[in-house]
């Protein structure tokens, strides 16, 4: 579905990916991860449009069209069928609950979007109860559950999940996770940014590890759960024996 | 002082105080959704109401045209500005649209005064519109009544666009993180332009009635009415389009109850009187009346 080859990404002054290759498959949970600075947010922001690759392709497969994420304007990418929840949540504070909703169904011209409201208020009760109120007044966790519910109202094909454990409490966390695998088993594919690498193999069917901007693991969760160099790699270390 | 008196200073508040709201609601608006101090938002208002003596006066249109003309023109000259003078560099520290801003301003009344002369020229709306109404004992003329219902019917239905439609909380989503904006499908640079678009049209009303309260139009005519929306933007709180609005009746009243009820000889220091009482409001209320802090905003 998502295919990234030799994806080559600068911001300002310096290079962040250095030709990255990546695969997400459809209906996949594919956990990236990777230290702070590795690259993660960047492919993100790639895929989304909001950064250009200096080289290398981004495609989007569905339906038999392939589209060049490289040349596609964001709101086109949204269109298409991608939705970022993005690093730090980043909901519209100053809106209500429902009105980010309604945002993040801002392309959409179905009539679904009342219904898709709805399913979001049982998936997430609180976004229900809250509904009227600032979503700057909602808790770390609910903001997350907002952020999630705002780019699942878009109904995407692929979600980017941008660090969603980020401060929260592990209670809080272990519900996060069980609504992405219950967003895959709806359908959608999963694209996993995570820190919490530990957590997140244990959802993703596959997971590539990230360091200074270059994939240096990749493989099946279980595998790489198991992988020694894991730890080291996601905590940005070189690996002790590695000689120079 | 009698209750005659008194009305009449009620509602010449009114009238002045819905002028300024109207200019200080689009000034707001821009400020809020590109963070941008924009002093050429009175000359948008000058340049309205040339366009205006233009339909009226030389080609002997009707108001309809008039009012058509100054909507459009303020519309798609504020968006033309933001277009070639503020797109190029916003991704730039925010003093430098400032800078940019009076740079327009200037180049605006220069053009003007080039162009069409620095000399003011009467303008007189239609007679119908300068009879005089008996409003419970005081005096208000046509014009003054269609200034406040206009402005209150136009600034419902703004805030009503703002707050209930697609179109308008995607300006305010935009307003407080464009990056989000536009991850949800948002094109940003369209929702910033509708922003400069409504307020260009609204300082076009405003100028159209501020000609014709005034009687005559000139060049240099934006300069007062853009830096009074400045300050009701900031007493109301700078990108609160409620606190725009309020600031703007808020400077009215002040304003005539100053020249009312000072001694006669003060009247002409009228506006040292509202500057001082902004720098009042300010210290006690760093983010206006209804503005959130800067932090929350950013």
């Amino acid at each position: 579905m998502l295919r990234l080859e030799g994806l080559e990404v600068w911001r300002g002054p310096s290079a962040v990916l250095h030709g990255i290759d990546l695969e997400v498959g459809a209906g996949e949970i594919v956990a990236l991860l990777g230290a702070n600075g590795a690259g993660k947010s960047t492919t993100l922001l790639t895929v989304s449009g909001l950064l250009r690759p200096r080289s290398g392709r981004a495609t989007l497969s569905l339906d038999g069209r392939t589209l060049d994420l490289a040349r596609l304007p964001a709101d086109r990418i949204v269109a298409a069928g991608v939705a970022h929840c993005p690093e730090g949540r980043q909901i519209f504070g100053g809106l209500s609950v429902e009105e980010n909703l309604r945002i993040g169904a801002f392309l959409r011209r179905d009539g679904g979007v009342s219904e898709d409201l709805e399913a979001m208020g049982r998936l997430f009760p609180i976004l229900r109860e809250r509904r009227r109120g600032l979503a700057g007044q909602l808790s770390g966790g609910e903001q997350m559950m907002l952020a999630i519910a705002r780019a699942l109202m878009s109904r995407p094909r692929l979600l980017l999940l941008d660090e969603p454990s980020l401060g929260l409490a592990p209670q809080m966390v272990e519900t996060i996770f069980d609504v992405i695998e219950d967003i895959r088993a709806r359908g959608t594919t999963v694209l996993l940014v995570e820190q919490n690498a530990a957590m997140a193999l244990e959802i993703a069917d596959r997971g590539y590890v990230l360091e200074n901007g270059r994939v240096t693991l990749s493989g099946p969760a279980a595998e790489l759960a198991g992988d020694a160099r894991l730890r080291e790699a996601y905590l940005g270390l070189a690996p002790a024996e590695a000689a120079p | 002082m009698t209750t005659g008196y008194l009305l009449q200073q009620l509602i010449n508040g009114l009238v002045m105080g819905s002028v300024y709201a109207l200019v200080a609601v689009g000034f707001s608006m821009i400020y809020g959704i590109v963070r941008l101090i924009n002093f050429a938002h009175g000359d948008v208002l000058m340049v309205c109401a040339f366009s205006a003596f233009a339909v009226l006066l030389v080609f002997g249109l009707p108001l309809w045209a008039a009012v058509l003309a100054v909507l459009t023109v303020g519309a798609i000259l504020a968006m033309l500005i933001d277009l070639v003078a503020f797109r190029p560099q916003r991704a730039a520290p925010q003093v430098n649209g400032f800078i940019t801003s009076l740079g327009v301003a200037i180049l605006m009344q220069n053009l003007a005064v080039l162009l069409l002369s620095g000399q003011p020229r009467p303008f007189n709306l239609p007679t119908w519109l300068r009879t005089n109404l008996d409003v419970l004992g005081a005096r208000m003329t046509v014009l003054e009544v269609v200034t406040v219902g206009l402005t209150l019917a136009v600034l419902a239905g703004l805030l009503f666009f703002v707050r209930r439609t697609r179109l308008g909380i995607a300006m305010r989503a935009t307003a407080e993180n464009p990056t989000a904006a536009r991850l949800m499908g948002v094109r940003v640079n369209r929702a910033i332009s509708t922003a400069f678009a409504l307020g260009g049209a609204l300082a076009g009303l405003a100028g159209l009635l501020w000609a014709g309260r005034a009687g005559q139009i000139d060049p240099l005519m934006g300069f007062v009415p853009g830096l009074k929306a400045f300050v009701a933007a900031v007493i109301g709180g700078v990108g609160s389009l409620a606190g725009a609005v309020l600031g703007g009746y808020l400077l009215g009243f002040a304003e005539v109850f100053f020249v009312g009820l000072l001694p006669p000889g003060y009247g002409s220091f009228r506006d040292a009187f509202v500057f001082g009482l902004l720098i009042l409001i300010l210290l006690v209320l760093p983010n206006g009346l209804l503005g959130r802090p800067a932090e929350e905003r950013a």
